[in-house]
């Protein structure tokens, strides 16, 4: 029980946390205006040269695993609703690491997505 | 009579990118499901039943297409953050679940329940209501 509770933390933690890494691995390299396939090289470079790239990439491995590991054990009808509450932990990591300005309005937004995307899921496994 | 407001150039490139996520992103996943279920299920997993798979793989077009329509998706998701928040672009890019549906949907002809269609709604008006505001909250380099 207590490693599906930790497999359940780490699909929601450790793959949100993994996006966030690379968001912030985006910000630290600044705003990309040149879309030219030289320079989108040259952004690729400078990404993997930022820690937090590699940070991010080895969360959203660990997030994958500890995916595959609690299909294993739950179904998904279970676990669809916990891994779309990662929408909800997206918009908190980006307040708190990032310093987003989360409204109201996102939040009932985000709210909404959760919803849907839990629906649109259960909804295949219950077609 | 009122001007057209010109459209924000940071709004513009945003949903453009975006547009570029929930397009390439189902697609690349249903080119690599669609050419997968082609090479049926593995025998066994000895090495001639791999060195099987990988060749199938490599020479396999669909497959090609579908890597190449990941690195789409993920170049856009990257090129995406530099400039907009994560907390918008994450509840954004969500609509790819209403784009794989419809793929799903219209090219390889499955069933979508009312369940799935109630859902792509809420997506939508989820998506709708983050997209009323700002991309950018923060100072960026």
């Amino acid at each position: 029980m207590i490693i599906e509770l930790v497999c359940f933390l780490l699909v929601m933690i450790a793959g949100t946390a993994g996006e966030l890494c690379m968001a912030r691995t985006m910000r630290t390299i600044g705003e990309v205006t040149d879309f030219r396939p030289r320079a989108l090289i040259g952004v690729a470079g400078r990404a993997l040269s930022v820690a937090w790239t590699w940070i991010g990439l080895g969360l959203m491995t660990l997030a994958f695993f500890a995916l595959l590991a609690v299909l294993a054990v739950e179904s998904v009808s279970f676990v669809v609703p916990v891994t779309a509450l990662s929408y909800a932990v997206g918009a908190l990591g980006g307040r708190v690491f990032l310093h987003e300005r989360v409204t109201r309005t996102r939040w009932a937004g985000v709210l909404l997505v959760c919803i849907g995307v839990s629906m649109v899921l259960l909804g295949k496994r219950w077609g | 009579m009122g001007r057209m407001k010109s459209p924000d150039p940071l709004q513009f490139k945003t949903y453009t990118l975006i547009l570029f996520i929930v397009i390439f992103g189902p697609l690349g996943n249903l080119l690599l499901g669609k050419a997968m279920k082609g090479l049926g299920a593995p025998t066994a997993w000895t090495p001639s039943e791999l060195a099987r798979i990988v060749t199938f793989v490599l020479r396999s077009e669909i497959i090609w297409l579908g890597i190449g329509s990941l690195i789409v998706f993920f170049v856009a998701y990257s090129l995406v953050l530099s400039w907009a928040d994560y907390s918008y672009v994450q509840p954004a890019s969500a609509f790819a679940y209403g784009t794989a549906a419809l793929l799903g949907h219209f090219v390889l002809g499955e069933t979508v329940s009312m369940v799935q269609w109630a859902g792509i709604i809420v997506i939508c008006l989820g998506v709708f209501i983050v997209g009323r505001t700002p991309p950018r909250t923060t100072e960026r380099n």
